[in-house]
């Protein structure tokens, strides 16, 4: 997958609560999120943003709360990757569980506010093309790809084998395609 | 192979011999819990799977406890999806207004959690329950639904960096101050997916109220939990709280629950507190810490004491004795929220209630309320509030060109008195 769009710069530490604010939290929609994204930061944000651009931070992005609504937000209000020197672990998570794409790269400074970037994903390249530079981020363990390639935590646990699911779980598993017609 | 508290956790949870730091582990949960603002995004990914039945009824906890009371109309809807879900699952560990409270003082008041067990929350301050030796961690709404489908979360097991504290603490220095003094030094990311393991010959000292209080604020230093190895302490609550509930028998030996000797951590902190002030974490980051001495002049609007770091009744306790026969500062809201139903009534029963509102206080009804900036005690522009709580990001209280400062509550409770940020 190749994402291409334009850069919005932010610094170290940013976090949930200035991706989406509580207030926004009695929301589940995508959408309704995106309108409020980093309004407390930078009240100008969504207006700037144009669907697939990208976020570029220095360390510890989305560290502070729980709440999946942050990835989400960034979702509905058009950014198409997060580019991060380190991430806050839940926020790693939930940006896998609700296929958010991001990566780890440690030369975020090297990018500028409004730079266009290219970024293949399967590869983890990405090509800066306002100044004709290439960086190679850091590759994801198998694990997670294959929960990324799945698209998310619920299609991973839903194709898990049957081999995979304990027994007395199995019942209660009553998703459709979960359980083979087949012993295996 | 030697292993650390965590990693023994986790190996019981999995069936594993050995695990390793970087290790990616699919393990089973003792206990998972959702809240009003994270619970109805699981319960609508839960439903969008097509699964019927929550694995275990027993093993999940729903507490609205952000908004609710509920503070509006949407609210009030997202609290009915947490009802209407429990009653159609039979969910045991439900708590309504009457018998809930904030969500990470209710359950271990109430028994649910046990030294060794494995925890998840879609709530970042899960990791409050490392203080009774438990494997707790925060995760977001789709983990909460896998956990409602099948009991099982991933984890990637974390190293573990330890914190000795040594030295006699100076009259009025407590777990807060300890805590805010250790992100301080090592930053917002210095833990970062790391397990702090809160150890030293002080720690054999602190009441639970004060571990809790340390556990809780691990995820400001991007910890996966703050672990505490259990001890007498530990097992004198656990007796005390399953007079509530009956106790249940831990998974690990008791003893086992400890990290051996020759465990490789990935660092190790030593520190020695007899010389700590009280510390304060200034506006806008939770390691932004400073002594209360080297602050100056810090007029402020409000002064909130709660929530799930520092709403227990030895934080009440303290308050109060410092307010007792005085009156909060003219001009000054004073709010003060006990984080559950039961310390609530002891709060009554004790005549906390009392100095409290005589002082010229507030006294609600559990709720997390101002701390995220829900309501009771949202701050306007300009404004600025010293709380007991423990996240002071831009605009967490209400508007983004508030200031808050986070502290214990001897210092909140002082400096309601003075109108200042002061020393008590």
């Amino acid at each position: 997958m190749i994402i291409k769009g334009k850069v919005h710069k932010f610094g170290n530490d940013v976090n949930t609560d200035d991706i989406i604010a509580a207030k926004y939290l009695v929301s589940t929609d995508e959408k309704e999120l995106g309108r409020h994204c980093m309004e407390n930061i930078a009240p100008e944000f969504c207006s700037k943003v144009n669907k697939g651009d990208i976020i570029v931070a220095g360390k510890n992005f989305g560290c502070g709360s729980s709440r999946e609504h942050a990835p989400r937000a960034l979702k509905g209000c058009g950014i198409a990757a997060v580019i991060a020197r380190s991430f806050a672990g839940i926020f790693f998570r939930n940006s896998i569980n609700v296929g958010l794409p991001f990566l780890q790269l440690d030369e975020t400074e090297k990018i500028n506010d409004g730079d266009s970037l290219e970024i293949d994903l399967a590869g983890g390249i990405i090509k800066n093309l306002s100044q004709n530079q290439t960086y190679k981020t850091t590759p994801f363990p198998g694990f997670l790809q294959a929960i990324i390639k799945r698209g998310g935590l619920m299609n991973y646990i839903k194709n898990h084998s049957r081999r995979d699911c304990p027994r007395r779980y199995r019942t209660r598993l009553e998703i459709k395609g979960t359980v083979p017609t087949k012993r295996d | 192979m030697p292993h650390t508290i965590a990693e023994k956790i986790l190996m019981a949870h999995t069936g594993k011999k050995d695990i390793q730091p970087g290790e990616f582990v699919e393990a089973r949960v003792d206990l998972a819990l959702g809240n009003d603002i994270t619970a109805p995004f699981a319960i609508e990914e839960f439903r969008k799977s097509g699964a019927k039945k929550v694995f275990d009824n027993k093993k999940i906890a729903l507490v609205p406890d952000h908004f609710a009371p509920a503070k509006d109309l949407k609210s009030a809807n997202q609290c009915r999806i947490l009802a209407d879900f429990a009653r159609e699952q039979k969910i045991k560990n439900y708590f309504e207004i009457g018998c809930m409270g904030i969500e990470h003082a209710l359950l271990p008041e109430m028994g649910l959690v046990s030294p060794g067990d494995l925890v998840i929350g879609a709530d970042s301050h899960t990791c409050t329950y490392g203080a009774l030796g438990a494997f707790a961690t925060g995760v977001g709404s789709t983990d909460l639904a896998r956990a409602f489908i099948d009991g099982k979360c991933w984890f990637r097991a974390p190293a573990t960096i330890k914190f000795i504290y040594k030295g006699k603490p100076k009259p009025w220095v407590a777990g807060k101050d300890l805590i805010l003094y250790t992100i301080g030094q090592i930053g917002v990311d210095g833990a970062l997916e790391k397990v702090m393991e809160f150890s030293g010959p002080l720690m054999g000292k602190l009441s639970m109220d004060d571990r809790f209080t340390m556990s809780n604020m691990a995820i400001e230093a991007g910890g996966v939990t703050g672990l505490i190895e259990p001890d007498g302490i530990t097992l004198r609550y656990i007796k005390e709280v399953s007079k509530f509930k009956s106790l249940k028998v831990p998974k690990l030996k008791f003893k086992n629950l400890k990290s051996d000797r020759d465990v490789q951590y990935e660092k190790i902190y030593e520190w020695d507190i007899s010389k700590l002030e009280p510390q304060v974490a200034c506006p806008h980051l939770p390691g932004n810490v400073k002594a209360v001495s080297g602050l100056g002049k810090i007029k402020l609007d409000q002064v909130v004491i709660g929530s799930c770091t520092n709403g227990r009744i030895s934080d009440l306790r303290i308050a109060a004795r410092l307010l007792k026969g005085k009156k909060v500062k003219a001009g000054l809201r004073l709010i003060i929220i006990p984080a559950t139903q039961k310390i609530y009534l002891q709060a009554v029963k004790e005549g906390l209630a009392e100095i409290f509102v005589e002082a010229g206080g507030v006294f609600s009804t559990p709720t997390c309320g101002p701390c995220l900036g829900g309501h009771m005690g949202i701050l306007t522009e300009g404004e600025t509030c010293l709380a007991t709580t423990n996240r002071n990001f831009i605009g967490r209280m209400g508007s983004p060109k508030s200031f808050v400062y986070l502290a214990s509550p001897a210092v909140a409770a002082a400096s309601a008195i003075k109108g200042r940020i002061s020393h008590p």
